[in-house]
């Protein structure tokens, strides 16, 4: 919303300050103010120039040669390109040496043979506006040399205003004044347009009613709440006075002609939208307001629109000539030839307004504010001030008697505000005469509720009764008025005192706590936490993934169902800037579809989603050094990770058993088989807790020079929120080592070994670990040999050989028995 | 060699204790090189006692065995880590002539982990507030209309579900373009009083460029219980902006609208480049200011929708972007590095 200070000056001209202290004002009073732009600075140059003949130029067919008043005793000769020279006419001209703003010089030059002295000037080319079609005719009042900023009634500033949904009562210039002046609405004056103040005799029916030879029917009541037209007749369309074109253009607006600016200044003044027809085309003297049928309309903007019943309508008895608070029709437009016009002033339905400009594809000016709700009872004054207008500016005569259909609304809405209200909420202690105080400028008028004056202020509490203007469409509740009073009494001058608190009946979400765990156990393993789109192709989904119905493109169509393919493809980018050793992980949710439900229970979301943990890892196992080339991480280490990760963060127990079964789950792990051989799974209590392992060559676009690509995910849900942890006494005994070397047959795995020698051993048994694994032609027979540290303690004493030559016989023989492993002499 | 005194398995341990001993003393490369093949080679003391083993009966054989293990480990620790002595010694007595050992050159270092920008600001964002008796919420991403619109008092067909640009997934379910629903989930489960702050995923449909994300982070945040009133709430909002931005930071209350605060409140604080002095500063556009948070007082209506007696609670809300407040606080000119993963961005905020 564009606004000009000169016009709201006008309207009340106890606004002080300049164009940047109302900005301000506004933007902490009201809605923000996005820019504040002078209309009309350096234009010191430029003065008004009258054409006293213009003929063609001899050497080009479209230029023409002028010879210009400029106030000066001698006439000046100018070469204009325009096509709308007016010989009389008043233009802005700029003298050969001045500047134009914008910082453009002009001289003298020749132009096809003949020499231009200066230039006539659009208003694009004066930063007026955005017209660049011809130049800028001026109002004929003006005399040749007068500056032109004068003859414009420049300066002025343009204020353009973000406003918010609910404030549409700033979407004019009568709105904005109000917030503005100190006396606000009771200091408002409507500037005199000129025109007879045209009062008048309304002819009123509940959805129809005819007066000076035209009916009116409001055919789908819910579509429109009120309808009013006016008819002027004889009227005379040319283009507006300067005044009228130069309040629009200051506020942003393109001046068409008098009529059709009568109504945008209007709109502009008052926030109503007003619409006028060429009465001549409106078949059967009668305008309908009805829902559309399988029926074609050209628009005012050239676009022709195929109607589908869901757009509400005014029609003729023919056909459709408007679309509801959207936008005219072609054929009806007011032209040139037009004499007699109907002015409508109407209450569309917010809802359908929307439906009809969505269903057009149109957003403009009216449809903006009767989808936000317009002032429903202002419809009389904003046509009686529009006929006024068109009347002084375009001649002709209004009918007496003028048609309003529909339900009358009350002038005002009451809302009651207790002061106690505005004290438990603002804290403030505001006594009803101080509400008052920034209420009333607004338009809005405060009694006391109480039967007994003073008895509610006795309790602490004044209740007030507030008459809420029509313009105030989002004033409904009590809370409303809260905000108006909060707003007019300036956020920042409320105290900064920080108050005592009781603490929150909320416990923290264990998902926090997890995640916390998580991140710092793989930063310490020297991770990078990346955070990835949670939109992926549907080729990186696996199990049910979930489609979005109207994507931003087919490569972000689906919700990813895991982290590890995404993780990939942020692997692939770095690849792509010649990373070779990446480390990365992210926690973040992944989607699917929910099962059918299993009990028949009640499933409001057909979707699942859950949070988990997403590791890649390629490249050296620690950065290269000068000492030595540096080794590829391989599948140890990864092993390696997941082991201490699923210790750590209690998440169960590593194990090859990649075949578990995690079908059953809403969000299967590695339902898909990004991961190729060495694929290894975490075991926990509730299942599968998470899967690594090699990811497959087919799972990434990896460079010849990469190293392999280890991936590891998990269920955030799985880690545990804490480890148990107590205190077990430090050994006071000696430790006694011993070393086992066997060998296995194969299919006989390291764990079995291990579970093999922790059974057959006693609690003297304190730790087994494989130090050496050797597979090889010279022991044969696809036979493996492996070489276990194990580690014999008594709490109370100090072992002696025979105790642990007794274990190693029991643990020997146990191996021999059921494992038939080979012990190798030592 | 002939038996010297004491049991093989007594002989053994000896020479691994004196072999260790010897080696421990070695002067130089030579001398060590002899004391290796004294103990450790072919036909060396080691090599001898092992041989005697096969002359044992049987039943003594496992402990010779084990004993020459141990002695022959012994040996060769004791040789790696003389061998390793002497070449230090030697590279300190070579250079002794000229320099010191070059220690330009880099150490060994080991990767280097590191948290998201954006996770540290919701981290850092948590901790401020816990001050104030916060704690975290969540909720899903996958929401439905309800939670996401109507109980925030959102009519889904007023102009203000226009600012919500929605990811539909089915009739009435959504992935959530804000994490207000929060609010309304955590009130439906607990009474009040309520403190929550709830960091979070939220969508919308804006194509990726240098300041959309069609996913963010947003974080919520919700105080309700009785007595919480405006002033309450602007004070809060400063203590955090001033624990956040600093000390000299100064923050400034402007009425806005969202639907489910009234009154609301945009949020700016001074600009951390400029220092309020706007100018032609880029980050703030020449305000001096910049926008963190959409705020306000909890509108009775989301009281209604979940249960609470709105004469009796009041409270406020607040919503922020912590990735724009990273880009902010980092200097980040475009939004889609935070979503690359690219190891060279995250590396500049990696360490403790």
């Amino acid at each position: 919303m564009k606004v000009s200070v000169n016009w709201l000056r006008a309207l009340a001209p106890d606004i002080e300050g300049t164009a940047e202290e109302l900005a301000a004002r506004l933007s902490m009073r009201a809605v923000p103010v996005e820019s504040v732009e002078d209309v009309g600075a350096g234009l010191d140059d430029v003065v008004v120039g009258r054409v006293v003949s213009a003929v063609k130029h001899p050497n080009a067919d479209r230029l023409t040669l002028c010879a210009v008043d400029d106030g000066s005793e001698a006439q000046v000769a100018v070469v204009c390109g325009a096509p709308n020279v007016v010989e009389g006419a008043l233009y802005p001209y700029v003298r050969p040496g001045a500047t134009l703003p914008g910082g453009f010089r002009i001289e003298s030059r020749e132009i096809r043979g003949e020499t231009s002295h200066g230039m006539l000037c659009s208003e694009r080319e004066l930063g007026l506006g955005r017209d660049a079609a011809g130049i800028l005719r001026l109002g004929d009042g003006h005399r040749p040399g007068q500056p032109v900023a004068e003859a414009l009634g420049l300066p002025d500033a343009r204020l353009e205003l973000e406003l918010s949904p609910n404030r549409i009562d700033l979407a004019c210039h009568v709105g904005v004044a109000r917030e503005l002046s100190p006396t606000g609405e009771g200091g408002i004056r409507l500037p005199d347009v000129g025109g007879p103040g045209w009062e008048p005799e309304w002819v009123d029916g509940d959805l129809e009613a005819e007066a000076a030879g035209v009916r009116i029917e409001i055919q789908s009541p819910d579509r429109c709440r009120r309808y009013l037209a006016a008819i002027v007749r004889g009227v005379t369309v040319g283009p507006s006075p300067e005044w009228l074109a130069s309040r629009l253009r200051a506020a942003g607006a393109r001046p068409i002609n008098n009529v059709v600016d009568s109504t945008n200044y209007v709109l502009l003044e008052l926030n109503q939208p007003l619409h006028a027809f060429d009465l001549s085309k409106i078949e059967g003297s009668e305008i309908l307001v009805r829902a559309a049928r399988d029926e074609p309309i050209t628009t005012l903007d050239g676009a022709e629109h195929a109607l589908s019943g869901i757009e509400t309508v005014i029609a003729d008895s023919e056909r459709p000539v408007a679309l509801a608070g959207v936008m005219g029709g072609a054929d009806s437009e007011v032209g040139g030839a037009t004499t007699d016009i109907l002015i409508e002033c109407a209450a569309f339905d917010p809802l359908h307004t929307r439906s009809t400009a969505r269903a057009a594809g149109l957003a403009t000016d009216a449809s903006y504010r009767f989808e936000r709700g317009i002032d429903e009872t202002g419809l009389e004054a904003a046509l009686a001030r529009c006929v006024d207008l068109i009347v002084a500016t375009a001649g002709g005569t209004a009918e007496a008697s003028a048609v309003r259909v529909g339900d009358r609304p009350p002038a005002t809405r009451e809302v009651v505000l207790r002061t106690r209200r505005v004290r438990q909420v603002l804290g403030l202690r505001l006594s009803g005469e101080q509400i008052a105080g920034l209420l009333v400028p607004l338009g809005l008028r405060l009694e006391p509720a109480d039967e007994e004056p003073g008895a509610g202020e006795a309790a602490g509490s004044e209740t007030l009764r507030v008459s809420v203007p029509g313009w105030r469409v989002d004033i409904a509740r009590e809370i409303d008025l809260v905000e108006e009073v909060a707003r007019r009494y300036g956020y920042d001058a409320f105290p900064d005192e920080l108050r005592s608190f009781r603490p929150s009946t909320v416990p923290d979400d264990p998902a926090w706590g997890r995640a916390e765990r998580v991140r710092r156990a793989l930063v310490a393993r020297g991770f990078l936490e990346a955070r990835s789109a949670s939109f992926v192709a549907e080729e990186l989904t696996s199990g049910s993934p979930v489609p979005l119905l109207r994507p931003l493109s087919s490569e972000e169509g689906f919700l990813r169902t895991d982290l590890t393919p995404v993780l990939l493809k942020r692997l692939e980018h770095n690849f792509t800037r010649s990373r070779r050793d990446v480390r990365l992980f992210e926690i973040g949710s992944v989607f699917g579809r929910r099962p059918e439900p299993a009990g028949g229970g009640e499933v409001d979301v057909p979707f699942a989603e859950e949070i988990r943990v997403g590791v890649v890892l390629t490249g050296r196992r620690t950065p290269e050094h000068w000492s030595g080339e540096g080794s590829d991480l391989d599948v140890w280490d990864l092993k390696g990770i997941a082991e201490g990760l699923a210790r750590e963060l209690g998440l169960g127990e590593v194990g090859s058993d990649a075949d578990a079964d995690d079908e059953t789950a809403a969000l299967p792990l590695g339902a898909r088989d990004w991961l190729g051989e060495d694929t290894f799974r975490i075991v926990g209590e509730g299942g599968t807790a998470g899967i690594g392992g090699g990811v497959a060559a087919a799972a990434l676009d990896a460079p010849p020079w990469s190293a392999p690509v280890w991936a590891l995910e998990f269920r955030l849900e799985s880690v545990a929120l804490e480890t148990e942890r107590s205190y077990r006494p430090l050994p006071t005994h000696p430790a006694v080592p011993r070393d086992l070397a066997l060998t296995v047959p194969p299919g006989v795995a390291g764990a079995d070994v291990e579970a093999v020698i922790r059974e057959a051993a006693s609690d003297r048994l304190e730790s087994v670990s494989l130090f050496d694994l050797y597979e090889g032609e010279s022991i044969g027979e696809d036979r493996r040999s492996l070489a276990w540290r194990l580690v014999f303690r008594a709490p109370d004493r100090t072992l002696t050989d025979e105790d642990v030559e007794a274990e190693m016989a029991a643990i020997t023989s146990a191996l021999e028995g059921r494992l038939e492993a080979r012990i190798r002499s030592s | 060699m002939t038996p010297s005194g004491g049991s093989l398995p007594e002989r053994l341990e000896e020479i691994g204790r004196a072999g260790a001993a010897a080696f421990r003393v070695a002067a130089d490369p030579e001398a060590l090189e002899a004391v290796r093949i004294e103990y450790l080679g072919r036909s060396g003391r080691l090599a001898d006692a092992l041989a005697e083993i096969r002359k044992l009966p049987p039943a003594g054989r496992r402990a010779a065995g084990q004993a020459g293990n141990r002695a022959k480990k012994l040996l060769q620790e004791a040789l790696a880590a003389r061998t390793a002595a002497l070449e230090g010694g030697e590279g300190k007595a070579r250079s002794q002539g000229r320099s010191a050992a070059d220690l330009t050159l880099p150490g060994r270092r080991t990767w280097t982990g590191g948290v998201h920008p954006v996770t540290t600001v919701i981290d850092e964002i948590c901790d401020i507030f816990r001050e104030l008796g916060f704690t975290r919420a969540a909720g899903p991403e996958i929401e439905t209309e309800w939670y996401n619109f109507t109980a925030l008092n959102i009519p889904l067909d007023h102009p203000a579900a226009d600012m919500h640009d929605t990811f539909y997934l089915a009739d009435g379910v959504l992935l959530r373009t804000h994490t207000s629903p929060v609010q309304a989930r955590t009130m439906e489960r607990h009474p009040p009083p309520v403190r929550i702050l709830a960091p979070g995923m939220a969508f919308r449909r804006d194509p990726f460029d240098a300041s959309h994300a069609p996913a963010f982070e947003q974080i919520e945040g919700l105080a309700v219980d009785e007595g919480i009133d405006f002033v309450e709430f602007r004070a809060s909002i400063e203590y955090f902006v001033r624990r956040f931005f600093g000390l000299s930071t100064r923050a400034r209350f402007r009425p806005s609208y969202f639907p489910f605060t009234e009154p609301s409140a945009e949020v700016d604080v001074t600009c951390h480049i400029c220092d309020g002095a706007g100018g032609s500063c880029a980050p703030c556009k020449g305000t001096g200011w910049i926008e963190i948070m959409g705020s306000g007082m909890v509108h009775p209506a989301v009281f209604e929708a979940v249960g609470y007696d709105p004469e009796k609670v009041t409270g406020y809300a607040f919503g922020m972007g912590p990735a724009r407040i990273a880009m902010l606080r980092y200097r980040i000119p475009d939004i889609r590095l935070l979503y690359e993963g690219d190891v060279g961005f995250l590396e500049q905020f990696a360490g403790p």
